[in-house]
């Protein structure tokens, strides 16, 4: 007579596999530039729109965007939510703000942690400056980025970040 | 205007009228995948003068499981660019898939071509881990057989049964490094004898170094063209006279691995034997697999089998089986054949297979 058993119903299978990450020609020369502390976008030669970073071409054109473009420190909140949710391994207060910032020059907008300001006074259209790590804390990652805090300049005029919301 | 060849299925003639891969080699060590296939487009694009606002569809095969991240094939679109945007379409397998999908879609009025690209960068993870897991995920995968032990397993089984010896297998591989040596974009060409060959170490008994395929970095794209765009944009377009794939049990263990009866179908839906077959690129990546697929397409004595080295030249995942049609079409569009057969094989030990008739007509 069969012995009546318990179904299984579910089985752990652990699988983990490990990458290297080829970051490519154009992404490299950003990294390397925000381990020296600064911004390095590209340009389509068509187009003209600056990327950063660039993956290496313009996704609307499909081109390589060979020109290296230098850009500043400053740039503008076009959007932005406020964090108020706990949890494992936070290292921020909360609430505190992720924003996306347009760099002055560069035609898109990346993610950045804004500080320094209250988190009810942060705002679309906001002036902002990125805030380095320590010389010898700089990397070839984004983490090089400490925060980004408001200038005290004006808010930029809606119209110049309207297409990039 | 010259009309094509008649064809089995489909109701407009589909071609090949371009085809360009990149260099293969074991490891990209600088380009993304972005910036390894735009210089494939540009070169797929620039053999018939024409660009991407040409085509009205396009169709990718890749594996997100090669690179490790979510989405890759999207991002690889940045890679031709799609504004305004266009109908495209992917599948996570060889791009000898995304070819079938783009044939059916060429079938519709209005759709007159179609660019169709894989690639995969073997190089970023551990192979033999990252291919294991293609298996069923509850019994099979847990084991992480390797794709080497699994085709030593295959390999076993054909001397087994009598119907292949070492010294084939070894044969398979000289023939096929040998013709490498005349395919420039090869990984692994050489001019070995069989007795060379078989000096070498085993890797996984009965298999030895020879008969195991390079990892390979690649990417491959092929322009599809139907009726009257196909004349006008290429001399001789590689017409597509057939074309079909059929898929056997996920198990490995539930089939006989010495035969592949989805080959020998595919092949006979295709019409492989409907005339004479001058040139045959066959998608083995283990040197026994080629007797094995011979044998299913009954491809008689006189067939130039892998003129390019096949994948035991080169083996980029997910463009290997693309890059088959493609160096079998390029033979239809120099002259060089009038009749080819093209096969491409995804999954573990040749479990789903494609086959395509290509000719020039006159």
């Amino acid at each position: 007579m069969a012995e009546a058993r318990e179904p299984v119903t579910t089985l752990d299978t652990p699988i983990r596999l490990e990458y290297l990450f080829s970051a490519g020609i154009a992404q490299s020369k950003n990294l390397r530039g925000l381990a020296e502390g600064r911004f390095v976008g590209q340009r389509c030669p068509v187009c003209s729109k600056v990327y950063v970073p660039s993956r290496g071409s313009c996704p609307v054109d499909g081109v390589p965007t060979d020109e290296e473009v230098a850009l500043g420190n400053t740039g503008t909140v076009t959007t932005f939510c406020v964090v108020n949710v706990p949890f494992a391994g936070q290292s921020i207060e909360i609430p505190y703000i992720v924003a996306q910032v347009l760099l002055d020059g560069a035609d898109i907008s990346f993610m950045g942690l804004i500080q320094e300001i209250p988190a009810d006074q942060v705002r679309m259209g906001l002036r902002v400056e990125a805030v380095w790590v320590e010389p010898d804390q700089l990397g070839p990652s984004m983490a090089s980025v400490k925060h980004f805090r408001p200038t005290g300049e004006p808010d930029a005029e809606y119209a110049s970040y309207k297409d990039y919301t | 205007m010259p009309t094509p060849p008649s064809a089995r299925g489909g109701r407009r003639p589909v071609a090949v009228v371009s085809f360009a891969q990149a260099q293969n080699q074991r490891r990209e060590a600088h380009r993304n995948e972005v910036e390894t296939l735009m210089p494939v487009f540009a070169d797929v694009l620039g053999k018939v003068g024409i660009t991407k606002d040409d085509v009205d569809f396009i169709c990718s095969g890749s594996t997100d499981y090669l690179v490790g991240g979510p989405f890759s094939f999207v991002s690889a679109l940045d890679a031709i660019g799609v504004w305004p945007p266009r109908r495209e379409s992917h599948v996570e397998m060889d791009a000898a898939w995304a070819l079938y999908e783009a044939w059916v879609v060429l079938q519709e009025d209005g759709v007159d071509a179609a660019l169709v690209y894989g690639f995969g960068k073997s190089s970023l993870g551990d192979l033999s881990r990252i291919v294991a897991l293609q298996l069923d995920p509850y019994v099979m995968a847990p084991l992480w057989p390797d794709p080497v032990a699994l085709a030593a397993l295959q390999a076993r089984a054909l001397l087994d049964a009598g119907k292949a010896s070492e010294e084939d297998f070894a044969a398979v591989a000289a023939r096929c490094r040998r013709s490498a040596l005349d395919n420039p974009m090869a990984q692994v060409a050489y001019d070995r004898t069989v007795d060379e060959l078989m000096t070498e170490d085993y890797v996984v008994a009965p298999l030895r170094r020879h008969a195991l395929p390079p990892i390979t970095d690649g990417a491959a794209a092929i322009v599809l063209a139907a009726g009257d765009k196909a004349f006008e944009w290429a001399e001789r377009p590689a017409w597509i006279t057939g074309i079909d794939h059929r898929i056997e049990t996920h198990s490995p263990g539930g089939r006989d691995l010495t035969l592949s009866p989805s080959t020998a179908m595919a092949g006979r839906l295709a019409g492989v034997q409907d005339g004479r077959v001058d040139v045959a690129e066959l998608h083995a990546p283990f040197a026994h697999q080629e007797l094995i697929l011979a044998q299913a397409l009954d491809l008689g004595e006189g067939v130039s089998v892998n003129p390019s080295g096949g994948a035991l030249a080169a083996n980029a995942l997910m463009a290997g089986g693309l890059i088959r049609i493609g160096e079998a079409a390029s033979r239809i569009m120099d002259g060089r054949a009038d009749r080819a057969v093209a096969h491409a094989t995804s999954g573990p030990l040749l479990q789903q297979n494609l086959v395509a008739v290509l000719e020039g007509g006159r």
